[in-house]
């Protein structure tokens, strides 16, 4: 699957192609834990949140939780992908502290979804499929603390037994760049189903990425799995670190040895945890507490028709039924919050102009807060008002803009800024010609160079009255009105 | 006071009050403390046996009596009980108390019976002798005719059986993976019950081997098992393998004619070396079932002899996993080590004894990468084949009749140190486990040396009331009334 050499990373000795499959791990949205009734809410005190069967108390034994099914199946359609009607739970044999059972229960030979697609957008505004291997569900473990006291180790189980769905790609992605556009869009598409918060703060989604070289054309390389990065910044940087360590070993004449590697975020580097060797025999067997999961044609189809739109449907229709280009339709689209936003902003309105004003004027103001679309001081109704004031002529482009920002700092409505501070638009034809006039008195030598031909110099005259009405004066007419008068 | 013989006398005379249960409960732990040298139980409960017959007292006196008001029972010590001691017989689980109660005990305390005490067992139901105790083994209540030595009550639920046989209960909980409830009742002279897999909740119950434990009564006889049954038996939301349907009143099956019924006799368990007492055994079992009106007729269950190493691989492979919990990290014996690994190693070495690190090693073996083909999933691809091979013999008989065992109580200590001799104890009850069927152990005769020898019938999946009612009719025409000597009652 060689692509345009745009992707290549150039060496001394020649081109290397980067290779790139991602494991991601999404907690499943769900009130509670995958096989017991405890709660999953992030952020209580530690071990508040553990039941028998969580900590393995002799004689507990799972259930399987319906909610957490309904939730992998339907991201399984969101990914376009084969939903198995029969699938299996397995266990995976290993000792660990925060591992109560000695065993997690996962889906090893028989997940509950199989192959599937996404498609990444890009930022040249293009898109490319990125093939999906299974989907399937198993228990989180617990969290280890090793920093809360110098000799003992603590355990924290409230996240032991919480669902996970675990997502693996084909090794499909060629650089960080592709990568990092496979996370957004998974993560989009997670939101938008309700099936994953997709808060990488908080540990929802966390991804194992695993990165080889090979030279154009040939068979995959030896490849290396980074372990449990957290954000999309440090899975780019761990895979462009990743490939140019491979790529020195190559080149100085070493190999690279399967391994299983951690990213350390504040060197934006990799290290070995242990080498494949060392990997443990997890010894899977089908666990003998749980039946087979099996799924009817009827709970699937109940599921799909329960479907929303998802990112990449939103954007065609935006294309297509509000002439938007590729690039805005995808910005619009990637977060469900300014997609709804949009929506909301752009019903009865010219669909451009919204999405110009909410793209940029709105996100500016929105960076420079900090803050996202879903906490915006200024709702979509309250920005469409603003819309309204500007399409009727009310006011100026330009002081629409500072509308804006006052409407961002004082959470006032548009309509109360533009009459408190007179900055509704001059279009009264006499008034502005009055202020033609005082221009052209005042600047008789520009006024010549115009007549004489500058013709550009039309703009700065404009600009002049704009100046002279405080922003007030209509644009258009003013411009209207200044050729007639210069030409005279 | 004159104990009654039966749970179906106990409730008649507790509800026409010339019994009460304080006085019941009283004369069994009265008979429990002579008892001590049996070794049957672990933990005695006589502050609880007392609260609940109390208890049970009200109800009798208000005419509010549940299916098993005031009747004592002893429960194997694999049932976990709230608030009281539960160790499964191993050092592992020192001073464990949980704080929840399995849907067994439940439902049995819930229908008004007492609780005794927890029974002695093989360490986390591995064995078949009762020898692998933490707690040192159970004595039987019986012995051979002119000999003193002690002999094993069976196992694993050793102590339920000898509890029942020695009189100390009027019935008992226990579990069966490989036989583990009906061999000890058969050598024991007890009947031992064990239900469809899924028909009984696992729910609070130790774990040994998922797919294949199952728990049920022990019981002086065959009515008293029904009774029993009917009280542990239903659906439990938290067990995920128990069955959704309804429980039958399993006494009425007892009083069923076995006219018309079709009995098998599989060829498969006509093993060499079968003692000849054995073999007259069951062609009693077979005479007396014609007698009645069944029709004893030859079947083939040609995959038999693979089935106790199938149960070899499949067992400790479960349970290896099962027992992975017993850490010391969060409750049970932890040994400290300089690190976490050393203070896993040190305490599972210290908690499990040796036939339960023998399982878990070949449990581990047989999972591992490079043999789980070989070993595991040929174990599961027999048990398939065992499984079909009752299902067509279901197809013409409705229920099979065997030896429960292939002998008589051997002495302690006479097959400790040859555990496929030990193994080959379960030879004819595997089977049932593997395929997840009913079967029920009889007491039918006595040995040349005067120890008890059982028959078993097997039915299809759910069908315990046709075992049942073709138990009733052997333990008629059995008449098997020999009772041990209480030998171990102090002067």
């Amino acid at each position: 699957m060689s692509r345009d050499a745009s992707k290549l990373v150039a060496a001394a000795s020649g081109p290397w192609e980067v290779v790139i499959g991602l494991e991601v791990h999404a907690q499943v949205t769900s009130a509670a834990k995958l096989f017991s009734g405890a709660a999953t809410a992030f952020g209580a005190a530690p071990n508040a949140q553990v039941s028998l069967v969580d900590a393995a108390m002799p004689g507990m034994l799972p259930v399987i939780n319906r909610v957490c099914v309904e939730q992998a199946v339907k991201t399984g359609l969101g990914l376009a992908a084969e939903i198995n009607r029969v699938s299996v739970f397995d266990r995976k044999n290993y000792f660990y502290p925060d591992l109560p059972a000695g065993y997690q229960i996962s889906q090893y030979k028989q997940p509950i979804v199989g192959k599937g697609r996404l498609l990444i957008d890009l930022a040249d505004g293009t898109t490319r499929e990125v093939g999906i291997t299974r989907l399937h569900l198993e228990q989180d473990a617990g969290k280890s603390l090793h920093d809360q006291h110098p000799r003992h180790s603590y355990v924290d189980l409230n996240r032991a037994g919480v669902a996970l769905m675990e997502i693996v790609s084909e090794p499909d992605m060629r650089s960080a760049e592709e990568a990092g556009a496979y996370l957004r869009k998974l993560r989009a598409i997670l939101r938008y189903l309700g099936t994953c918060d997709g808060n990488m703060e908080e540990g929802s989604l966390r991804a194992d990425v695993n990165v080889s070289v090979r030279r154009p054309g040939e068979g995959y390389g030896t490849r290396c799995e980074i372990k449990n990065v957290n954000s999309i910044r440090f899975v780019q940087q761990a895979i462009d670190y990743e490939a140019k360590r491979q790529i020195a070993l190559i080149e100085d004449g070493g190999s690279v040895k399967q391994q299983t590697r951690l990213f350390d975020s504040r060197t934006g580097s990799t290290r070995e945890m242990r080498s494949k060797e060392e990997a443990h025999d997890y010894r899977y067997f089908p666990d003998p507490d749980l039946l087979p999961l099996e799924l009817s044609e009827a709970f699937i189809s109940g599921l799909s028709a329960s479907l929303p739109e998802l990112p990449d449907a939103k954007k065609a229709r935006f294309m297509r039924e509000l002439a938007l280009n590729a690039y805005d339709a995808s910005v619009l689209v990637a977060e469900k919050e300014t997609a709804d936003y949009f929506e909301a902003l752009a019903q009865g309105r010219d669909a451009k102009v919204a999405a110009n004003w909410l793209t940029g004027d709105l996100f500016g103001h929105l960076n420079r807060l900090g803050k996202g679309i879903a906490d915006s001081p200024v709702s979509a109704a309250r920005l469409g008002e603003l819309l309204d004031l500007l399409t009727a002529g009310s006011i100026s482009g330009r002081a629409a803009k500072d509308v804006l920002a006052e409407m961002v700092d004082s959470g006032q409505s548009a309509k109360a800024i533009v009459e408190t501070k007179g900055l509704t638009q001059v279009s009264d034809s006499d008034a502005i010609e009055g202020l033609i006039d005082e221009v052209i008195a005042g600047n008789a030598d520009k006024v010549g160079q115009y007549r004489a031909g500058k013709e550009p110099l039309l703009g700065w005259f404009v600009g002049q009255v704009m100046k002279a009405s405080r922003g007030k004066a209509n644009p258009a007419l003013a411009n209207e009105l200044l050729r007639k008068k210069l030409a005279s | 006071m004159n104990l009654p013989a039966s749970i179906s006398e106990a409730r008649a005379r507790l509800a026409d009050r010339t019994l009460s249960a304080n006085e019941l409960v009283r004369a069994e732990l009265k008979a429990m403390a002579a008892a001590r040298p049996l070794n049957a139980f672990i933990t005695e409960t006589p502050e609880i046996a007392l609260a609940m017959a109390g208890e049970s007292d009200r109800r009798l006196a208000r005419g509010e009596a549940r299916a098993l008001e005031g009747i004592p029972l002893a429960i194997k010590d694999l049932f976990c009980t709230k608030g009281v001691l539960t160790t499964a017989a191993s050092h592992i689980l020192d001073g464990f108390q949980p704080t929840y109660e399995s849907t067994v005990t439940r439902k049995l305390w819930e229908a008004g019976a007492i609780l005794l005490g927890k029974t002695n067992l093989d360490e986390f139901a591995m064995g078949s002798s009762n020898e692998s105790s933490h707690y040192g083994p159970v004595k039987s209540p019986w012995r051979r005719a002119g000999d003193n030595r002690p002999l094993t009550p069976g196992g694993s639920s050793g102590g339920s059986a000898a509890a029942v046989a020695a009189g100390l209960a009027l019935g008992a909980t226990g579990t069966d993976t490989g036989g583990s409830i009906r061999q000890p009742a058969a050598v024991s002279g007890v009947v031992g019950l064990k239900p469809t897999y899924g028909r009984c909740s696992r729910w609070g119950i130790v774990a040994f081997a998922s797919s294949l434990d199952q728990a049920g009564p022990f019981a002086r006889n065959v009515r008293d098992a029904a009774v029993l049954l009917r009280s542990m038996a239903g659906f439990d939301p938290q067990d995920s393998t128990s069955a959704d349907r309804p429980v039958p009143d399993y006494e009425l099956a007892c009083e069923r004619p076995a006219r018309g019924i079709k009995v098998g006799v599989p060829g498969e368990y006509r093993v060499a070396g079968m003692p000849p007492e054995i073999e007259a055994l069951w062609q009693r079992g077979c005479d007396w079932l014609k007698a009645a009106g069944a029709e004893v007729v030859e079947v083939s269950l040609p995959h038999t002899k693979y089935a106790l190493p199938a149960y070899y691989i499949v067992a400790p492979a479960e349970a290896s996993s099962n027992l992975a919990r017993y850490d010391g990290v969060r409750y049970g014996l932890r040994v400290p080590g300089e690190d976490i690994q050393q203070m896993y190693e040190k305490t599972r070495a210290a908690g499990f004894g040796c036939e339960v690190r023998r399982r878990v090693l070949i449990g581990t073996y047989v999972l591992s990468a490079g043999y789980y083909d070989a070993y595991y999933v040929k174990a599961q691809k027999l048990r398939r084949l065992i499984k079909q091979d009752f299902q067509a013999a279901f197809g013409r008989v409705d229920a099979i009749l065997t030896p429960t065992t292939p002998g008589p109580a051997f002495a302690l200590g006479e097959k400790a140190d040859d555990p496929i001799a030990m193994y080959l104890n379960d030879v004819f009850t595997v089977t049932a486990n593997l395929a997840g069927l009913p079967g029920i152990s009889v007491p039918a005769g006595l040995s040349a040396d005067g120890l008890p020898l059982g028959l078993q019938l097997l039915g299809p999946a759910f069908a315990e009331e046709t075992i049942l009612t073709l138990a009733a009719e052997l333990e008629r025409a059995a008449s098997f009334t020999a009772r041990p000597e209480p030998w171990w009652r102090l002067p």
